[in-house]
């Protein structure tokens, strides 16, 4: 998307780096297990300097440098959720790409529930209530008189049936 | 002189926006014919008029005139010609021109098209639809004036932003833009609506092909921005849930509910109200995503413009367009009067559905973006919120919507029973779970998302061609009588058959690709062979070339498969001196579905070379799906009931009514 395209130009430009992407040869570890745990841990931490960019993406020195911090703190044989802290305590929240579950993100993560809730609750009270009147008003509806019925009879054994709307 | 043409133009179609903002509205209440018809000329001249501004500034960027603030940014003489008139609207002012050159055709293509339209909601429309102009020539004029001269001229440019010197410029921001513009019809149309008091199924016959062309035009604009930034980029991604892609997805979204909902209006005259609603909300935030990307408010690198008064301007239009129609609404949707009365299980009721998991996807994307803005404007805390989070809440949203797209089609209006439609998917059914099946064997036992994944995106498949032997009479019936029949279908059928069908096909590419995806990094010197995925890929050597704005490193490979040479690929880094800056320009081999894609990284001391080499697996499916449900689209436009328009009310219609 253009926009996305511009931004990370500028950010290699801001960088004076010259487009290199993301994990580079040199950062790899030797043991893939943990290389694949690295990786996966890295798609789940931010770029700070980057709009909405996981380190596993970025290309900012930052990022590399964070990519190294999380491979070292896995060779030195931190648990993910180790790492994690590690990584929350030294940047705070905001290194995060999901958000803990806490007081101040109560509604980011309780909200698309609630709206599918709140949303299905008025769906069916609102069904309810209209099929409800419907059948209110259906009853307070006089029948057809008889004169009414004969004529109904007429008209529909006189339409031809040629002239039905299909 | 160019410039100040284009200038002046620009002032002369507000002025006329302005005109045709007020004598219209006027002439409609006081039933004056020839005020109402002020609209259709306006219109049409605000078209020409800035279509006169935007070819100026083309002209200006085309003959490299430096004297020209816009274009000393954005320019350089040494640009390929298409690079130039693209580079048009790959900056902010020229991008703004762009917006309101789409909205002036809209409104130019009412005033043209729109004649069967009763006098007096045509002209209702086309002032609402002046409205906005108004509000964003301003927003130019005052703001962002494209045309502004620099005192000495300077002799060269400073060239676009090399990333963007690519087709994916051409075609990308013009479809998302006639996308985004294109649902201020059905804004414009709900609007007058409520300014009316009166809104029937013929409002929503009108209203359905416009949201449609805005539809496929905006799901075009994502899926071609995807495959840009997937090809681009370097790395491989297609969606990274990043706010300005945000920006784009929730009018789809909504969009997609609002021409769900336009059906049910249309068909059955009921659920008015909220597809009202909804016209409103999908035009709402196409302008949050303008606002968004336009103001800077992500206070990041993102957004061109960093100037605070173009934000505050949005904003206001914001405000003044959202707060206005959603008043409006809240005082007059009452008077609309409800429609037909529907059971649950029924047509409609799938319809409502599909709308309830749409708008509540929608919102969490809208949440997801927001969250962390008025977080930070509220307490100070800095949160992120990223593609973890939304694919963990999307996700959920999404896989139920889709078990229940393929009962929908099979349900009848008003009472549709439940069983019948299983009992007609059947084979839909089994057809996934066969895929199930045999997914699961081939994988042994990985992850058990993948295959469940696959067989619903195969039941979404199975169910739309279902749908469509139904109602053929396939396999019941004599196979002429049944191609006969396939003939006679309405092409609106065959359009909902292929655009639910791309729907289980982009789920198929996004499963395949995310799941099975194998990498390659690593450094590799000349005669060094690379090997993925079965195929083995040797660096034959690296050249240097001149192109006509820059200089390019170009890697040879050659790739083999079973020892057989397959094909040369050719991944390249361009540097660009005038900016100072380089892109990779990454290799893509094509093999069915799937694309072997090489990008190259530094080079290093001893002349080894920075490699990322990746095989996707079925990953063009992920936009062959969104190709397939435009074309579904495009179908649907071309059906004769939608190109008819709506007709007076005849007898034989009454008739019907009547016996209902």
């Amino acid at each position: 998307m253009k926009p996305i395209l511009a931004c990370i130009l500028a950010i290699a430009v801001m960088m004076g780096s010259s487009a290199a992407y993301a994990v580079q040869p040199d950062e790899i570890m030797s043991d893939p297990a943990m290389e694949t745990r690295a990786r996966d841990l890295s798609r789940e931490l931010r770029c700070m300097v980057c709009q909405n960019q996981s380190i596993d993406d970025s290309e900012a020195p930052l990022a590399r440098d964070l990519r190294l911090l999380v491979r070292e703190r896995i060779a030195a044989g931190d648990s993910d959720a180790q790492v994690i802290d590690f990584l929350v305590a030294r940047y705070g929240e905001f290194v995060l790409l999901k958000p803990r579950l806490k007081p101040h993100t109560l509604l980011l993560w309780l909200l698309p529930p609630l709206a599918l809730a709140g949303g299905g609750f008025v769906l069916w009270t609102h069904g309810r209530r209209r099929s409800r009147s419907a059948a209110a008003e259906d009853q307070s509806l006089p029948g057809l008189t008889a004169e009414e019925e004969a004529r109904l009879e007429r008209l529909t054994a006189a339409e031809p049936p040629a002239d039905k709307p299909a | 002189m160019i410039a100040e043409t284009g200038h002046y133009a620009l002032v002369l179609a507000l002025a006329l926006a302005l005109i045709q903002s007020t004598l219209p509205i006027l002439g409609a209440r006081w039933h004056d014919p020839a005020l109402m018809n002020v609209a259709r000329s306006t219109a049409l001249a605000q078209l020409l008029f800035v279509a006169a501004s935007f070819a100026a500034l083309v002209t200006l960027h085309v003959t490299s005139d430096f004297s020209v603030v816009n274009v000393f940014e954005n320019s350089h003489s040494l640009k390929p010609l298409i690079y130039k008139i693209t580079g048009v609207w790959g900056n902010h002012e020229g991008s703004m021109l762009l917006w309101v050159s789409i909205l002036a055709l809209f409104g130019g293509l009412v005033a043209a098209f729109g004649n069967n339209l009763p006098l007096s909601l045509r002209a209702h429309v086309l002032a609402v639809q002046a409205w906005i102009a108004s509000a964003f020539y301003l927003f130019i004029l005052i703001t962002s004036n494209p045309f502004l001269r620099i005192d000495n001229a300077p002799i060269e440019g400073r060239d676009l932003n090399p990333v963007l010197q690519d087709i994916g410029l051409a075609v990308h921001p013009p479809m998302l833009y006639l996308g985004y513009v294109g649902f201020s019809i059905s804004f414009s149309f709900a609007v007058a609506a409520l300014l009316e008091g009166r809104i029937d199924a013929a409002w929503a016959r009108w209203v359905r092909p416009w949201t449609l062309v805005a539809w496929i035009f905006l799901t075009l604009g994502i899926a071609m921005g995807s495959y840009w930034a997937y090809y681009e980029l370097g790395w491989g991604g297609w969606w990274f849930w990043d706010p300005v892609e945000n920006a784009s997805l929730m009018p789809w979204l909504a969009g997609t509910a609002l021409l769900h909902s336009a059906v049910v209006m249309e068909k059955r005259n009921a659920l008015k109200v909220w597809t009202i609603l909804l016209a409103i909300l999908t035009f709402s935030l196409s302008l949050l995503g303008t606002f968004l990307v336009r103001s800077g408010v992500l206070t990041s690198v993102h957004a061109f413009a960093t100037d605070p008064t173009r934000g505050v301007f949005i904003l206001l239009i914001l405000c003044i367009f959202i707060g206005g129609s959603l008043t409006l609404y809240a005082w007059r949707a009452s008077a609309l009067k409800q429609g037909g009365l529907f059971a649950p299980i029924s047509r409609e009721g799938a319809l409502v559905l599909n709308n309830l998991f749409l708008t509540t996807a929608c919102a969490t994307v809208f949440i997801g973006t927001l969250y962390p803005l008025a977080l930070e404007v509220l307490t100070g805390d800095k949160i992120s919120v990223g593609a973890p989070f939304f694919n963990l809440t999307f996700a959920p949203l999404f896989l139920p919507l889709m078990i229940a797209v393929p009962f929908g089609p099979l349900l009848a209006w008003k009472r549709g029973d439940l069983l019948g439609a299983a009992q007609r998917l059947i084979a839909a059914g089994i057809a996934a779970l066969v895929a199930i099946a045999v997914l699961w064997a081939w994988t042994r036992g990985g992850s058990a998302f993948a295959p469940l994944a696959i067989g619903l995106a195969v039941f979404v498949i199975a169910g739309a061609l279902c749908d469509l032997a139904e109602r053929t009479g396939l396999f019941r019936m004599p196979f002429a009588t049944a191609m006969r029949r396939a003939r006679g279908l309405p092409r609106s059928t065959w359009g909902t058959t292929f655009a639910h069908a791309g729907v289980g096909v982009a789920l198929i590419g996004i499963v395949c690709e995310t799941t099975w995806n194998s990498e390659y990094i690593g450094s590799m010197k000349p005669d060094d062979v690379a090997k993925i995925a079965g195929y083995e890929l040797k660096l034959d050597g690296v050249t240097q070339r001149q192109g006509p704005n820059f200089r390019e490193m170009l890697a040879q490979f050659t790739v083999t498969l079973d020892g057989k040479p397959l094909s040369a690929m050719t991944p390249s880094k361009r540097n660009f001196p005038a900016r100072g800056s380089s892109t990779t320009e990454a290799a893509l081999l094509t093999r069915g579905a799937s694309q072997l894609y090489i990008s190259l990284g530094d080079t290093t001391a001893d002349g080894a070379i920075a490699v990322r080499i990746y095989h996707k697996p079925l990953v063009l499916l992920i936009w062959w799906g969104p190709v397939l449900m435009a074309f579904g689209g495009m179908l649907s436009l071309s059906d004769r009931r939608l190109r008819v328009g709506a007709p007076k009310p005849a007898k034989a219609l009454r008739g019907l009514q009547a016996a209902e």
